[in-house]
């Protein structure tokens, strides 16, 4: 009995151990995030206030403007469509900027030099004016934008963190290890303290209790045929469960979730920015496809966005898995792709055609047609892929089986409402059906034909 | 789009034609496995520790293993644009309105487009001359992605740049010196291209254009130009005749450049008791002759006779030599052409100046309104006499540069051979050519020549009516339009579309170019240039005399181009080589057409083999010294005795794929370019197998299946007598089967919805097989080759059956049919029936698809349940779902159900368009591509109605009559074919269901098809 009981102790404290060292190295991790954290938002509280400091405008004024009225073609620190701005008030007299923002056009008629060299600088692109500006108001953008960028302070302290939690990530492979070391060395003990107390038990001649041999088991299940029977029919059930279940899994990828050559993010794009789902798969209307949008799509906004917010940003999306610099580079390889070159805001004309790996595969002899079920049907996106906006990588979310198909057909109702093409044929079938709302497979939405030709 | 880029993975790869790669490209393994080394040694055979069980070990293993890795689903990439072209929507079909004119074929067309590449071509309804797209202009979408085109320009067989080729080409056109340069060239009927060409003449001196057309239409041509002044060919409108009599012209074929069936068709479908009198005299059966009312056969030399006759009863005088049996016909014939006045038309289809002449005066002698010459036809414009003097020209030397543009010389000249020695004495030649030909093979210069679909044009395909051509896809290859290097060699540095433009700015019939562009054609025309020429007509009277001079001795041959091949400029397009002949029903070949009196004497002789395959004997034709040699025979019914006929066009053997080089080539016979011949035939041994597609030569009395009656019947009786539902047994009264108490089934309510129905109409269809190709394009439907259309195994999902009969009722038929007795009796009977076909026959078209029968007997019997109906009348086809049992194709009254015996896609064994990634462009993406072991049908085209439905849906408006088509019923410009909604009581098609004339095939089965026939009416009124 007494050994019965250490042996137990033993996988207690085995249990105990792994215990503390996974809460150690958690603790370990929460510990450096909050410290990240409270440096970067000292940083930006610091940088404000020197703002404001430098220039008569309130930077927090500014910053609204700008972004509802400069930011589509403005940068602080990078020139986009038009130039960077940070460092305008040095390069230009208050008065100037003013007249410039308020009409630059007239400007350049004028014959300003200087107004009509940026102007050709860049390409003759006009900007637009904004003569409801008040000076005050363009104050309030200068100031915003004579904020100095954020030196990389808080960056700079990321390597020394970066190291710590990759040596932490280190230091789990070693503990884990050593655990395992630690085990294999308990059994080698156990298993040697057994043997010598046996021997001492021989040795001192205490006699141990021996054990009756009785029938085995096994022999016992044989001769009982009742039970065999049970058992090879409960077997036979439960292989034929399972091989049915694997067999109608195979061709079904519900979960499919590639990795794809651009790290899109739908969470970013259709979630945090709240982007139409058909802004981008516009075909979805009117075609059957939805369609991958095409690069030029992706560069109406991405002209201007190069990257993304960093963390210090209330809005950013940058998560703990995929960092500023990773998202960064993903834009970047769209740039690749279509052969634009930010440095001068123009394409280079060499395209690198982006091959995606399509997730859903619906089989040649299976039609379906998107802009039926988006536009006349009315089902939103997300009925059928899911929880689009909040996926990282996205993935098949339905099985995208006939079942699948056929179950939605007999639920759903036809949206029938304001489309005169349905008005006849509603009124006909509700007649004859007695209801006055009609599935699709009231419709015929059930037909062989009507999927598969 | 992907580029076209080469990748290649050593540099051998890069020469042409090299020995190493083509080897390695057919071996997998380098060397040979050594098999003999373990194989061939019996006693290292026997020695080997590997037995049968442990070989059974490894296969199952592998199965295992194989079967196990199929379960994970393939990585599928996609690639967007990079920039997507504002118009291209994916998966939604563009339509661009454009024309085609390869020298043979003239036609406006509205080509679908889906992503950027053309897949299948439409008639332009909005085109102001009638568009008419046969099947060879149905077709030609697939001659665009044919794998044997010239994808470069090449110069003694080496690819070189553009640049580098006009550098060469100005250099050796000013060395030319004082010889000639000679461009010949197509008809190309491009207004812009003769400026053009004008303008290219005036930069090189001595410059002279000849054009040529492979089938010539000279005679037409010079009758026109004597009368005239210019070459062209008077136009006729057959919607308004009322009495057509055609002497040789199969006007429903290629005669003088077709495209007459629309009108034709309109004036045969009997409205308030009339329909057009149609009476034909040929020798060769051809589809004219079939849709007649009266057919005659007679033999070239006596239809000479004929026409002089007519023109003596029409104009008076010059007496005649008929029989007296021919000559009652002729005056019967003018009877019934006086008594329509000016609504009669008389055509002629005979290779001679002097019947074009004397065609022309009956008609003006008639007043005839049917003949149009102030429009009149330019699609040919050929001239025979330059063309031999060009080959006088070239053989003294005279000629210094040949420059060819679509033409085809060294196959289709008669005296090919000579042009081919001439060629010799030429030093610059330079061929425009899609296809390394026959004739591009003897030039130093090649230009790769682009397909219509590729290029820039003007058509003028009517005087008054121009048609435009424009690119529907960006091209393939490296190719450039002969007008484009025109322009580069003038020193032009307008693109030819400026070009084009340009000519007809100001002048394009009040509409902006867009607006002429987006319609395919305007209404203008430009001066034509007329030559000189004698202000006295020439007399007719003395033409007459001329035309009695010939006498028809000895057997007479008729070259004819078939529905199929044309002039042959399509030979690698495996659709039309696997659509079979109207009338023989025969594909992938050409013959000599025999008719059966000749045959008898000459001892030739065709007959079936047990699986039911046709063979037939060979000949040697001889015409003057020339001989073809093993020609197959094929005896047809109603072919005149003492002619024979034999296809243009076949036989080709250069930049064609060897399964596609078919028959004999026949152009070495078309001496003088004359249509007809003196020949003698010489039968040799062998013989040859043919690819035919039905058996039977009549109808044997089953009248259920096609029913015709005579226009007066039709007229005066009731339609119990000429188009009787049939009756069965109900409590000992005979009640009609339409009934439905005698109907095993429990009707479905059909009224809610759509309800497809097709009508077709067995008096407009003049059997073109437009349709059956319009099916291939949007169904995908595969092509299967010779040997297994033999065996029966073609898979057209519409075909047109052809029934021979051999009286003016079947009441006769039926009756001898119904009086057999025992199998002895009914085998000589229907011996007997098909020895009088033989003699004088007449034709009728039917186009048989799936009947999508409500009560259908394919459905029942499947026991997968893989057929099915659905609510809008169409018969359902899961391919996915179905096993291959072929039950259903088994109880199929129509036999219209087609099983894939192979995989016929990506497939080495059926190497045609579906097994190289240039001819899969031209797959519909809407319709899957079937795989091996499953059944497969006519779907009523349920992909063209869901989309039609689908429109209205997201427009939210309701569908009007005309939307639903499918694919035969758009493809069907004689109006024969009529889809749509019966359930749409304004349609025409329900107006169709209310007709007498209606039926159904095999009503008394009771499979309530939901296709539906119109009885043939034959107008046998004589005068």
């Amino acid at each position: 009995m007494e050994k019965v009981n250490t042996r137990h102790s033993i996988s207690r404290i085995l249990l105990l151990l792994l215990v503390v060292l996974f809460s150690f190295s958690q603790n370990l991790i929460a510990q450096e995030e909050a410290a990240s954290a409270e440096q970067e938002q000292s940083a930006e509280g610091g940088d404000q206030e020197a703002a404001v400091a430098a220039t008569g405008g309130d930077a927090a004024a500014g910053k609204e403007l700008f972004n509802s009225l400069c930011a589509s073609c403005h940068k602080r620190y990078k020139r986009s469509t038009g130039p960077a701005l940070n460092g305008v008030t040095d390069r230009r007299e208050t008065d100037w900027l003013y007249r410039w923002i308020k009409n630059s056009q007239a400007m350049i008629a004028e014959g300003d030099p200087e107004a009509v060299a940026i102007y050709e600088e860049f390409n003759q692109t006009a900007m637009t004016p904004f003569p409801q500006l008040s000076n005050e108001d363009i104050d309030n953008i200068l100031a915003y934008v004579e904020q100095p960028k954020p030196e990389p302070q808080a960056q700079a302290q990321i390597p020394g963190d970066g190291g710590k939690s990759s040596g932490s990530g280190v230091s789990n492979d070693i503990i884990l290890g050593v655990l395992a070391f630690v085990l294999l060395l308990l059994i080698v003990v156990l298993v040697l303290v057994n043997k010598t107390l046996n021997r001492f038990a021989t040795a001192s001649g205490v006699e141990l209790p021996v054990t009756e041999k009785r029938k085995p088991i096994w022999k016992a299940f044989v001769e009982n045929q009742f039970l065999v029977l049970v058992t090879s029919v409960f077997l036979l059930l439960a292989g034929g469960y399972f091989a049915y279940g694997y067999l109608m899994q195979v061709g079904v990828d519900q979960g499919y979730q590639p990795v794809q050559p651009i790290h899109y993010s739908h969470r970013i794009h259709a979630g945090d920015n709240e982007i139409d789902c058909k802004y981008c798969h516009s075909s979805a209307r009117v075609s059957k496809t939805s369609g991958i949008p095409s690069l030029n799509v992706c560069m109406n906004c991405h002209k201007s966005i190069s990257e993304v917010a960093d963390a210090s940003n209330p809005n950013s999306s940058v998560t703990e898995e995929y960092s500023k610099e990773f998202y960064d580079g993903e834009i970047q390889k769209l740039y690749e792709a279509t052969g634009w070159d930010p440095a001068t805001q123009s394409y280079t004309g060499e395209t690198k055609p982006v091959k995606w790996v399509r997730i859903h595969n619906l089989p040649d002899f299976a039609y379906f047609n998107h802009s039926q079920h988006v536009s006349v049907a009315g089902v939103a996106c997300q009925e059928c892929h899911g929880p689009v906006e909040e996926m990282e990588v996205m993935y098949q979310y339905s099985p995208l089986t006939m079942g699948w198909c056929i179950n939605c057909h007999r639920e759903t109702n036809v949206k029938m409402e304001g489309n005169e093409y349905y008005e006849k044929i509603h009124d006909e079938l509700s007649k004859k059906y007695g209801v006055e709302t009609l599935t699709a497979a009231q419709m015929g939405a059930l037909e062989c034909g009507k999927c598969h030709y | 789009m992907s580029s076209n880029k080469k990748y290649w993975k050593s540099v051998e790869e890069l020469k042409e034609n090299s020995p190493i790669v083509e080897t390695l490209q057919q071996n997998e393994f380098v060397e040979e496995i050594p098999t003999d080394e373990f194989l061939g040694d019996k006693d290292s055979l026997e020695s080997s520790s590997t037995s049968r069980r442990d070989f059974l070990k490894f296969v199952g293993f592998s199965t295992a293993a194989a079967s196990l890795a199929a379960c994970e689903g393939p990585v599928t990439k996609s690639i967007p644009y990079v920039v997507q072209p504002e118009r291209i929507v994916p998966g939604v079909a563009n339509y661009y309105a454009t024309t085609i004119a390869d020298g043979f074929d003239f036609s406006s067309v509205l080509v679908k487009t889906r992503e950027g590449r053309p897949i299948k071509i439409e008639n332009n309804k909005l085109a102001s001359a009638t568009s008419n797209a046969n099947a060879r202009v149905h077709a030609s979408v697939l001659s665009l992605y044919d794998n044997q085109r010239v994808k470069r320009p090449m110069v003694n067989g080496e690819a070189v740049s553009w640049e580098e080729f006009d550098r060469g080409v100005s250099q050796k056109l000013n060395a030319v010196g004082g010889k000639q340069i000679v461009l010949l060239t197509q008809t190309f009927a491009s207004p812009s291209t003769s400026k053009l060409i004008k303008e290219f003449s005036s930069k090189y001196n001595n410059v002279k254009h000849v054009t040529y057309d492979a089938v010539s239409e000279n005679a037409v041509l010079d009758a026109f130009e004597a009368k005239f002044g210019y070459r062209a060919m008077p136009n006729y409108d057959f919607s308004k005749a009322e009495t057509i009599v055609s002497v040789g012209a199969d006007f429903l074929g290629d005669w003088q450049g077709g495209g007459f069936e629309a009108g034709y068709a309109k004036g045969r479908v009997p409205q308030e008791g009339k329909m057009s009198r149609h009476i034909q005299f040929e020798s060769n059966m051809s589809l004219a002759g079939a849709n007649a009312d009266k057919r005659i056969a007679v033999s070239p030399s006596k239809q000479k006779a004929v026409l002089a006759a007519l023109y003596g009863y029409v104009a008076g005088g010059a007496s005649n030599k008929l029989s007296a049996e021919l000559d009652d016909v002729v005056v019967k014939a003018k009877e019934q052409l006086r008594r329509a006045g000016s609504k009669a038309v008389v055509i002629c289809g005979l290779q001679d100046v002097d019947a074009q002449l004397l065609t022309m005066a009956i008609n003006e002698a008639l007043g005839s309104e049917v003949m149009d010459t102030q429009n009149p036809k330019m699609s040919r414009q050929g001239n025979n006499k330059e063309v031999m003097a060009l080959l006088s020209e070239m053989n003294s030397g005279n000629v210094g540069a040949l420059l060819m543009a679509g033409v085809n010389p060294v196959y289709s000249l008669p005296n090919a051979d000579e042009f081919k020695a001439a060629l010799d004495n030429v030093d610059f030649k330079l061929s425009f050519a899609m296809k390394e030909d026959e004739t591009a093979k003897l030039c130093d210069y090649v230009a790769a020549a682009p397909h219509y679909l590729e290029s820039w044009g003007d058509i003028q395909i009517t005087k008054n009516n121009v048609s435009l051509m424009q690119p529907t896809i960006k091209p393939l290859f490296d190719t450039r339009q002969f007008q484009e290097a025109l322009l580069k060699w003038v020193g032009n540095d307008t693109s030819y579309y400026k070009y084009i433009k340009e000519t007809w700015s100001g002048n394009l019939g009040g509409k902006s170019w867009e607006d002429a562009l987006h319609d395919g054609s305007f209404d203008s025309s430009m001066p034509v240039e007329t030559t000189e020429f004698a202000a006295a007509a020439p007399s007719a009277s003395s033409s007459a005399s001329r035309l009695l001079q010939n006498s028809g001795e000895g057997l007479e041959l008729m070259l004819y181009t078939n529905t199929a091949l044309g002039n042959g400029e399509q030979a690698n397009n495996p659709w039309l080589q696997e659509l079979p002949d109207p009338i023989t029903r025969v594909s992938w070949d050409n013959y000599l057409t025999v008719s059966k009196a000749d045959a008898d004497r000459l001892e030739l002789w065709n007959e079936n083999v047990a699986n039911g395959a046709l063979d037939g004997c060979y000949v040697n034709v001889k015409v003057g010294d020339k001989t073809v040699k093993n020609v197959p025979v094929l005896i047809q019914p109603g072919q005149a005795k003492g002619s024979v006929g034999l296809a243009l066009g076949y036989g080709k053997r250069e930049a064609i794929q060897e399964e596609m080089q078919t028959g004999v080539n026949a152009y070495p016979l078309y001496q003088d370019f004359n249509n007809v011949q003196k020949v003698s035939i010489e039968k040799t041994g062998g013989r040859h197998e043919f690819a035919c597609v039905q058996l039977h030569n009549t109808l044997m009395g089953r009248g259920d299946v096609v029913k015709e009656t005579t226009l007066e019947i039709f007229n005066t009786k009731d339609k119990h007598v000429w188009n009787s539902v049939p009756e069965v047994s109900l409590n000992h009264e005979e009640v009609p089967v339409t009934s439905p108490e005698v109907d095993l089934w429990d009707e479905f309510d059909r009224t809610v919805g759509h309800h497809f129905n097709l009508s077709i109409d067995l008096n407009a269809c003049t059997g073109c097989g437009a349709c059956v190709i319009a099916c291939h394009s949007e169904n995908n439907v595969p092509v299967v080759g010779k040997s297994e259309v033999r065996r029966s195994r073609d898979m057209h999902w519409l075909r047109i059956d052809r029934y021979y009969s051999s009286e003016d009722t079947f009441a006769e038929d039926n009756e001898k049919k119904e009086n057999f007795d025992g199998l002895g009796d009914s085998l000589s009977g229907f011996g007997e029936l098909e020895e009088a076909a033989q003699e004088n026959v007449q034709v009728v078209f039917q186009p048989v698809m799936c009947q999508h029968c409500n009560h259908a007997p394919c459905e029942t019997v499947c026991p997968v349940a893989a057929t099915s109906h659905g609510r809008q009348g169409q018969n359902h086809m899961a391919y996915n779902r179905c096993v291959g049992t072929r039950y259903c194709a088994n109880n199929c009254p129509y036999k219209v159900r087609r099983f894939n015996w192979f995989l016929y896609n990506k497939n080495d064994e059926f190497d045609y368009h579906m097994n190289n990634d240039l001819g899969r462009m031209v797959l519909n993406p809407d319709v899957v591509v079937r795989s091996r072991g499953v059944m497969e049908k006519c779907s009523m085209c349920i992909q063209m109605t869901q989309k039609t439905i689908l429109d209205a849906k997201r427009e939210g408006r309701e569908i009007k009559d005309g939307e639903f088509q499918t694919a035969c019923s758009a493809a069907c410009e004689s109006g024969a074919m009529v889809f749509g909604d019966i359930n749409d009581k304004e349609s025409e098609v329900h107006e169709l269901k209310q007709s007498d004339r209606m039926y159904h095939l095999l009503e008394h089965i009771g499979t309530k098809p939901n296709v539906f026939y119109h009885t043939k009416v034959r107008n046998t009124s004589e005068v």
